[in-house]
């Protein structure tokens, strides 16, 4: 065999070791938590408040933490899209190419992208501190809403510079104002908000140290802004603490509801986004 | 003859560089809704289109010709105010639009792009139904009624003839018509909003034939009512459906004229060369 053949053949069967060693790290995670969380996930687990002693053992659910969860991230979610397309859309369309304003924008969300999660809960759990808000439904609103608006951003930004110029071009000629112009263009860009909101909500939703100190913890689902609410992650990190076994087991039957909330988020709004573009696009 | 409408004296003469025929246009001048004086273009302090003399006649279809890179499309460009969204594009002079010069200050860029329909080399319809793309712009413009919004689409796509194509399907969206359909589309689009004049940017490009020849009789068409500019780079078009022509070279206006005129009696050295095709 040549040695050009040689080459081909040894990198392929590389690239296809790395895609079966990524996919076989997937199967061994997803089979771990249903393995072991399997047997333990009855039905209360999803429909009921922990009882007494439900740490200990005792009967109960997480129903706290999977609603919490999910109030968090929704609330997150808003306030963070509220911030985010409008700086995606005004770096993109109102400032000009070459900004040095839209880089320093650009380059600032690329290092808070990368700040731990655990800082942002410290920073969060300061500022509740220095404001005199205790650890409540709000709080964890807000962190998680920092923790999650870069990558929003992110990569709401990349779908918004590969938009081609002809659409926005079109729209002014026909004498559209920008905020006209804006409302045209999201809807163009309605798959890849979708992908940059997925993005946004796994790592939200599955996020334990910002919520730490910021969201605190409780047996009950919130009725307001300013209790204090559970969420699945710390459900998961105090139930495998526990020296019981079978609260260990619970743990990860937590684990299991947490990914197949995120997996029904997921393939739902690809749906919905598919089918929006089919009719709509 | 195309230009029978004319005065004599405009049809005879070359009308549009003001150096050339100072003094046929001065008495012209109410004749003419479209012209520039001493417009210059700079990018990036690049000087692009050098001290344009234009008087583009009304009711009829002027093409703006010249080689790659000549400013045709630049020149275009100024007269919707499209160089508002790049700032490193600089425009110095005056484009008066129906008496009003579009660079004042206090004229509205809205105002200005409504009175000119644009249609672009791609065809870019709008991410929504092919309803919504000819009722967007009424929308913005104010038009709220149901009824009169139905009258407007119908009526606009039959003109571009692609109401019996599409009525069926009014409500699919618009990027599952062909390439040649969206191009009228766009058309109608652009005309819904009611402009005063039509401008081609190489509008014909990215089509097959069969769809070219819809477009440059809609032309023919628009003339009757509009004032169309387009930009084209082949001359065969040019000749087919310009009643003017406006030859373009480094940024200047080198020879305008009548059709009749400019193709069978050009005065320019240059404009014979680039006729003959020595280059282009």
């Amino acid at each position: 065999m040549k040695l050009k053949n040689i080459e081909e053949t040894f990198f392929k069967a590389l690239m296809i070791a790395s895609t079966l060693a990524i996919a076989g790290v997937l199967l061994m995670i997803i089979g771990t938590i249903v393995y072991k969380g399997l047997p333990s996930l009855t039905w209360d687990m999803v429909t009921k408040l922990p009882g007494g002693g439900f740490y200990l053992g005792k009967e109960g659910g997480v129903l706290n933490a999977i609603v919490g969860s999910i109030y968090i991230v929704a609330g997150s979610l808003v306030l963070s899209l509220f911030m985010s397309i409008p700086v995606v859309m005004y770096i993109n369309f109102y400032l000009p190419k070459k900004s040095w304003f839209a880089s320093v924008v650009r380059f600032s969300f690329d290092i808070l992208f990368g700040i731990p999660s655990i800082v942002y809960g410290a920073f969060g759990f300061a500022l509740m501190v220095y404001l005199g808000v205790r650890a409540s439904l709000m709080g964890g609103i807000i962190t998680i809403a920092m923790l999650i608006t870069p990558i929003m951003m992110r990569s709401l930004d990349e779908v918004a510079r590969l938009q081609s110029r002809d659409l926005p071009d079109a729209l002014l000629s026909l004498g559209a104002t920008k905020l006209e112009m804006i409302r045209v263009i999201t809807r163009q860009i309605m798959p890849g908000l979708m992908t940059a909101v997925l993005l946004a909500v796994g790592r939200g939703i599955g996020d334990a140290a910002t919520v730490l100190f910021t969201a605190g913890f409780t047996d009950n689902i919130p009725q307001s802004l300013n209790q204090p609410v559970a969420t699945l992650p710390l459900a998961i990190f105090f139930q495998l603490g526990s020296p019981v076994e079978e609260v260990q087991n619970r743990a990860y039957a937590s684990a299991v509801i947490l990914t197949v909330i995120i997996l029904l988020l997921s393939f739902s709004a690809r749906f919905f986004s598919s089918r929006y573009s089919k009719s709509k696009i | 003859m195309r230009t029978a409408n004319f005065p004599l004296e405009i049809t005879q003469e070359l009308l549009f560089s003001k150096a050339l025929h100072e003094g046929v246009i001065n008495r012209q001048t109410q004749n003419y809704s479209l012209q520039t004086d001493k417009l210059n273009v700079f990018i990036d302090n690049q000087h692009i289109l050098k001290d344009i003399d234009l008087r583009i006649p009304e009711k009829s279809i002027t093409c703006i010709i010249g080689p790659s890179g000549c400013g045709k499309s630049t020149l275009l460009k100024t007269f919707n105010r499209m160089h508002d969204e790049t700032p490193e594009v600089k425009v110095t002079g005056r484009v008066v639009v129906d008496g009003l010069n579009i660079y004042d200050s206090k004229t509205n860029v809205i105002d200005t792009r409504k009175k000119m329909g644009l249609l672009a080399q791609r065809p870019c319809p709008l991410p929504m139904s092919i309803y919504d793309n000819v009722a967007f712009g009424p929308k913005i413009h104010g038009l709220r009624k149901r009824k009169s919004l139905n009258q407007m689409v119908i009526q606009y796509l039959q003109y571009v003839g692609l109401w019996e194509e599409v009525k069926g399907r009014i409500r699919t969206p618009a990027s599952r018509l062909s390439i040649g359909q969206q191009q009228r589309l766009c058309l109608a689009r652009g005309l819904a909003v009611e402009p005063h004049f039509i401008l081609g940017d190489e509008a014909t490009s990215a089509l097959d034939p069969i769809s070219t020849k819809k477009i440059e009789e809609l032309f023919l068409k628009l003339k009757e009512k509009y004032t169309v500019v387009l930009v084209t780079h082949t001359l065969r078009q040019a000749r087919r459906i310009a009643d003017y022509v406006v030859f373009m070279y480094m940024g200047k206006v080198i020879e305008a004229g009548t059709t009749e005129q400019f193709f069978n009696h050009p005065t320019k050295q240059l404009t014979k060369e680039y006729l003959s095709g020595s280059f282009s």
